[in-house]
Formats: C-alpha cells, structure tokens, sequence
C-alpha cells in the first residue's frame, strides 16, 4: 500500500455530498444520491465490511433511487426545481464548529484494525470461540444476529415491516 | 502483484472521478444517467479489484453481481420516470 486507498474514495464522497446539495433539479440530486451510495458501498468493501457493502448496494444505490423516483411521480415540475435561499450566518458558524468537535472526538478512537480495542476485547473472543458449540451455526454473523440478538432482530424486523408498509401507503397510485 | 492492483484501483478511480464530472456538469438529465451508469460499470470492476486486493475475491463478485442488477433496476426507474413525466 503506498498511500491509503480510502482518501481518494472520501473525496469522490464529499464531491457527490456537496454535488448533491448545490444541483439545481431534484432529480440530479436523486441520481447524485445514488452515486453517494455506490461510493459509500465502496467505502465499506474496501474496509472489509461486506455485508454492510452489499446492504449499501442494494438499498441505498438501488431501492433508495427507485422510491426517491416514485415520490417525484406525485411532484409537479414546479416542485422538482429548488430555489435555496443562501445559508445563514448561524450555519456558517454551527456547522463547521460541530466538523470540528466531531474530527476532534474522532482522534481518540481506536486505530482502525487495532486487536487491542475495545471492540475486539470485550465480547467478540467469546462469540468466536463459543458460537458453533452454543448455535451450531458455521457463520458466526449469522450466530450473532439470529441467536444472541434474535430478540433484537426480531423487532428490527418488525420496524421495517412497518416502514414498508408506510411506503406503501404513502406512494400507492390513486385509483378511482 | 499487490502494487499491481493497487495502481489499477487508483487509475479506475481517476476515471470514476472523470465520469463524475460528466454527472456533476452535465447539461442534460441524459448526461447524468451516462454518467451514473459508468460510474456503476467502474465500480463493479473496482470492488472486483479490492478483492483480489485483499485475497477475499469469491465475497466481492457476490457484492458486484448484485451491484449490476440493481444498476438495472435503477436505469429502468429512470427510463420509466422520463417516459412518463417528459423531460425537466
């Protein structure tokens, strides 16, 4: 590795952000959203998280377009073109000032792939060790979501049914 | 062969930043979906590259086969969109 690959992928990432804020039409910022998305997946796959890679793909790349697009079929054109008035003061100062405390906070986390870490010490030893003797389940990230938190899966589930049927409701066709 | 694929991330990167201009600049809204479709073709091949990058190939190709069919999905939606509301 002669430099980390992760910064130029950031800086495509805060191209797309900024692109899709400052776009004058709504349905460039849908596309531009999109490409945030395929960047931010990419992100994850090069960090080894490729589950969160694939979730990324699939939901943010793929169906987040496609009902951001059924929400601009109950748009006039009037609406799909933004007219922004310039940023207060306020955010001019706020917004930075909370970047910075951020950046700031994020200089005391652990170094990234550190075994020391909290994160690896605390819990995970036991889920690698134990989870085929207490599961019987080869994959430990399926152990761990469908076991030990199956409680918690379960209303995650619960709380996505219940988003998708509030899509539907919302963006169903009229039919009279 | 690590140095290898290393340069060839950053060179697909290069040009995913070229098609980027095209999606940011672009006059027209059919620009913008050129552009997005061949940010999405570098992508695929790019995560293909990561995991041969990171000696994990056979997890990637899952992720980028996926990628392709919703890229589809997501150009049809489009289509849809533009045949049904006109041009903006």
């Amino acid at each position: 590795m002669i430099f980390p690959f992760e910064i130029p992928l950031l800086l495509l990432l805060l191209v797309t952000a900024a692109g899709a804020i400052l776009v004058k039409d709504l349905m460039s910022a849908v596309l531009l959203l999109g490409t945030y998305s395929f960047f931010l997946s990419l992100v994850w796959g090069w960090f080894g998280a490729v589950d969160v890679a694939f979730v990324e793909a699939v939901v943010g790349a793929g169906l987040g377009t496609v009902l951001f697009l059924l929400t601009l079929f109950g748009t006039a054109p009037k609406d799909t073109r933004l007219h922004r008035p310039p940023p207060s003061l306020l955010t001019l100062i706020v917004f930075p000032l909370l970047g910075f405390l951020l950046l700031y906070a994020a200089s005391d986390l652990p170094e990234f792939r550190d075994p020391s870490s909290p994160a690896s010490v605390h819990i995970s030893p036991t889920y690698l060790e134990q989870s085929y003797q207490d599961t019987h389940t080869p994959n430990v990230v399926t152990a761990v979501l469908m076991d030990y938190r199956s409680l918690d899966t379960m209303v995650e589930t619960v709380v996505i049914f219940a988003a998708g049927i509030a899509c539907i409701l919302l963006l169903r066709r009229q039919v009279k | 062969m690590t140095t290898f694929f290393f340069y060839v991330m950053v060179l697909l990167a290069i040009l995913i930043g070229a098609y980027l201009y095209r999606v940011l600049q672009g006059p027209t809204i059919f620009d913008r979906v050129l552009g997005l479709n061949g940010i999405s073709t570098k992508a695929i091949i790019l995560f293909i590259v990561i995991g041969t990058y990171s000696e994990r190939v056979n997890m990637f190709i899952d992720i980028s086969t996926g990628y392709a069919l919703i890229n589809l999905v997501g150009a049809l939606a489009v289509a849809k969109y533009l045949e049904q509301k006109g041009l903006p």
